[in-house]
Order: structure tokens, then sequence, then C-alpha cells
């Protein structure tokens, strides 16, 4: 028998966190799970929506107990110029169909529910104690942690702190994560009455819709903004690259305030209160930033991990978290059944996850973030390009027209022609 | 320093929404004795809680109360001009109530 304090040691009381502390206590072992908020979910922000597929392989009937927001039912792209809005607005049973349907969340509430389930399920939760230092024995292997004056050991210590990974990178050598591989996200959440809300952005009574911008509400520089609809709020907000934010001249808050004045924009939160103004980080990097996840004793999950994609059209984390929260409990339990917890005995981790989605659409996806990093004019000059095809489709003004394609043409070859075919090319590929 | 767009918004406002449990004992952040200009202009541009504030006169300020605990004054700024990058003390800091 081992003589440590815990069979595991979970830092951090996020998706990653709280699944992998539950799955690691149903299966029998000691778990603590250690938070530095005064509940779980204090700390965190989301944009936000989950994608259920992952979730729900942990909890089958989480649709029942979850305080989940909104199933987003309607999915919207918005290409932004700082007048104008070019929709691309989608609906269909098959994003309800179970398995493939996702859903509005707040961090607060839902979190706290996450790690309820890892405390039934048998875990010590401790809240506002913040580990500080990852104990390591002379060989450099990771036995426990070190909160204030308290050393506490475990056979295997998931580390899930959350993309801000300061344990990472000052006790594990994980490195710093570039300005350009990271994004800024600012949000406000806006409280409405629930019909307001289905009102305003046209979906039935108790369903949800998701919309992401491009273009002006990051003045033209990489990122975008991000608007959905919960159960009686609203979260609007927008994400930057933090490399491109730093060397333009409107400060993040600005872009923020700006996005919530732009016409199209407004009436969604008109009379609507603020109860809430939050910032977070989001690593956008993809396949290229995850660091090293597996060590002596110690195991990453989320966001430590760099498990996080962007896409554009799709944004994806917390399914990432869950998953990864649960392979890592899993491999941990696995090693430490079989009396190793070195980095070779928590193998199991890397073959989970490299068969599964999380490593799989991380790789598949590689070249978007360096893709999109360059694309400036999708954030410029589509955009406005947009607004005059679409204008001159439905402006009427009573002068003789000429047939649509010579109204198009100009305004498409006035950005040329070739280039908008390689840009457009080569974002196919990378998508 | 180069001047940054016109700014319309009072955040300090915006943060007076949230809930904070301050640490007036010590700053958990803290920056070095004098940080350029240019390496201050980033932050100023990039914190979402506007802490990083430069007034008429140019005289750069910053105040640790607000923060959102987002870490990307650290991921821009670590080892230029941010000396020192902490979690707050336990219990201390942004609580948020959405998220």
């Amino acid at each position: 028998m081992s003589e440590a304090d815990f069979d595991v040691i979970v830092v951090g009381a996020g998706c990653a966190g709280s699944v992998a502390a539950y799955v690691a206590a149903s299966a029998g072992k000691s778990v603590l799970l250690v938070e530095r908020g005064n509940y779980a979910g204090a700390k965190n922000m989301t944009g936000g929506r989950i994608y259920s597929h992952s979730l729900k392989e942990v909890f089958p009937n989480f649709e029942e107990e979850a305080p989940i927001e909104r199933k987003v039912t309607h999915e919207r792209i918005a290409l932004l110029d700082s007048e104008s809005m070019m929709t691309v607005d989608f609906t269909s049973p098959e994003l309800a169909r179970e398995g493939a349907d996702s859903y509005t969340v707040l961090r607060g509430p839902f979190d706290q529910w996450l790690a309820e389930k890892a405390e039934e399920a048998g875990a010590e939760a401790i809240y506002g104690i913040a580990v500080e230092e990852l104990i390591k024995d002379e060989s450099g292997r990771v036995v426990g942690v070190r909160a204030g004056e308290d050393e506490i050991t475990g056979q295997v210590v998931i580390l899930c702190e959350g993309t801000n990974s300061l344990l990472a990178e000052r006790c594990l050598g994980n490195p710093r994560p570039k300005p350009n591989q990271m994004a800024v996200g600012i949000k406000e959440t806006f409280e409405l009455p629930a019909s307001v809300i289905e009102d305003r952005f046209l979906v039935p009574e108790g369903e949800g819709a998701a919309m992401l911008f491009v273009g002006d509400c990051t003045k033209g520089h990489v990122g975008g903004g991000f608007l959905y609809a919960n159960k009686e709020s609203i979260s609007l907000g927008l994400v930057a690259t933090i490399s491109t934010t730093a060397a333009q001249d409107t400060p993040v808050y600005q872009m923020m305030e700006d996005f919530k004045k732009h016409p199209a924009v407004a009436p969604v939160i008109k009379g609507a209160k603020m109860v809430e103004h939050s910032g977070h980080m989001v690593p956008e990097g993809g396949y290229q930033m995850i660091p090293r996840y597996i060590f002596d004793g110690c195991l990453l999950a989320g966001e430590t991990a760099g498990f996080c994609m962007n896409l554009g059209y799709q944004v994806r984390g917390m399914d990432f978290a869950v998953a990864s929260g649960r392979m890592a409990a899993e491999a941990a339990c696995a090693a430490i059944d079989a009396g190793d917890t070195s980095a070779a005995g928590l193998g199991s981790y890397k073959t989970k996850l490299e068969s599964s989605f999380v490593i799989q659409d991380l790789k598949m996806f590689q070249a978007w973030p360096s893709t999109m990093e360059h694309w400036d004019r999708m954030f410029t000059e589509y955009p406005t390009m947009v607004r005059e095809i679409f204008n001159g489709l439905f402006c009427v003004d009573g002068k003789p027209q000429q047939h649509l394609a010579k109204r198009v043409m100009p305004i498409v070859k006035k950005r040329g022609l070739f280039s908008l075919f390689k840009e457009i090319r080569r974002a196919v590929k990378a998508l | 320093m180069k001047p940054v767009s016109e700014i319309t918004v009072n955040v300090d406002e915006l943060l007076s929404v949230n809930k904070y449990e301050v640490d007036e004992e010590s700053a958990h952040i803290e920056l070095v004795d004098e940080p350029s200009d240019e390496e201050f202009r980033k932050l100023v541009l990039l914190c979402p809680a506007a802490l990083y504030k430069v007034d008429e006169e140019g005289n750069k300020t910053f105040d640790y109360a607000g923060c959102l605990e987002c870490g990307t004054c650290r991921i821009a700024c670590e080892g230029t001009i941010v000396k020192k990058w902490e979690n707050p003390q336990p219990t201390m800091g942004v609580e948020y109530r959405f998220g």
C-alpha cells in the first residue's frame, strides 16, 4: 500500500478537474479536489457553449440535473463591418440530436454542479485553498501539492488549473504560451426575461442560439465576437489574439464598448441589465501549442494541456476538458492499480487521447491557427466586400439596374480575384 | 507613448457590478519601477479590466484591485515589465457569479 494521503489529488475544480475527480472517486480511489475559488466556478468564465457528447459519456442524464441554460438549435455566423452585418442563420433538428446537441452554460452554476457530482461520488473537495507548488521527490517525480503551510501527498496529481497555467510553467517547466498563441476574452452578461430573449433571438420557447462574429468587433484584427442566449441572460463578448491586440490602437474594453453599440448588436441587449463584466484567456494555438502532459506522478488535462480549438465557426474547449479529465482519471486509476505511476505507467493517457477526438481533431486542424492569424483580410476587407455585394443585391433606388454579375464582379475584382481565390483555397484546406 | 484610440467607456463603472474580495494587504501583480512606454502600452490595450492607464499628463497608473485574473498581462509582459504575477490569496480576488 502506498503511504500517500490520497490516491489522486486534482488541482482545479473546472470541467476537467471535477470530471477527473468524479471518475477517480467513482472507481473507488481516495480523491482530493482542491479549488482556489470560494466555490467551483468562482474563477471560471466561458463564452459559452458546451458540446454535450463527452459530458454525456460521464453523466448520461446530465440534461435532467445539470444547470444548463438552453439547447442551441440556431447557429449564426456574422460578417461585421463598422455599420453592416451579413448573417448566416441556420437551424435544423440535427443540431438538437442527442449526442450532437450543445448547450449554453454559465460556469458559476455549472461548475458547482460538476464539483458536487465529484463530492457525491466520494471525492473530498476543499475550496478557497490555492495550490502554490507541486511537491517533487529527489528524482523529480511529483508526489503531492503544497497549499500554504500544508503539504498533501498523492500517488497521482491531475493538474487542471486552467488556461493561465502557473504551476505547469513554474513547477513542471512547460513553456509559457506565446502571445500569438493566446487570446484575451472579454464578456458581459445581461439579464433579460426568458420571453424577451426568445423574441430577440427568434427561437422557440426554451431553445437557444449561438452566434459568432468576425470583422469590426475586433477592429479588423484577428479575433471575433460571440453572443449566446442563456435562460434569462445573454452572454456577449469578444476574443482577440494577444500579439495583434498589443500592436494596434484600440483597448479591448473599448472594442467591447463599440461592439455593444454596433447597430446590429445594440437592439439585442437594449434595456438589459449588465450583471457581470468578466475576462479570461483562451488558448488559440491548437495542436502546435500542446505542451508535455504526462510527467512522473502527474497528468495535465483541459486548457492546462492546451486542449482548446477555435475554427472560427466552431469554438470548443469544455468538451475537450471533460473528455481529457475523464481519460486522465482512468489512466491514473489504471496506473495506481498496476503499482506504477511513473510517466511510463501513466502512458495510457496518451493512448486514450490520441485515439479520441481530443488529439485527432486538434491534429486535423493544426494548420488553421496560423492560417487564421495571417488572413488579415478576413477581418477587414471581407466584411466590407460582403457589405458592398449585398448592397448591390438589395438596394433599389429606381435607377436602371445592371445584371447581377455586372454589379458584383467589380466589387470582387477590386480585391483581386486571384488573391481571393488563393486565400479561400488556403482556408478550405486548413479547415 | 503612441496614443491609443479615444476611450468613451468607464470600465470602473462596469466592474462595479462584479463581486470582489479585494486583498488590501498585498498586490498579486507587481510591475517594475520604470515600465517602458512600449510595454505598458500593450497592457493598456490588452487588460479587459482597464487596470493599466495613462493619464493626460502621460503618467502611468496600475491598480490590481479590479483584476479579473485572466493572466493576459502575464502572457504579454512577464519578464519585461510584469515583475510578479501570482493568483490572489485564497478566497480573495474576483468571484464570478455567472461566469
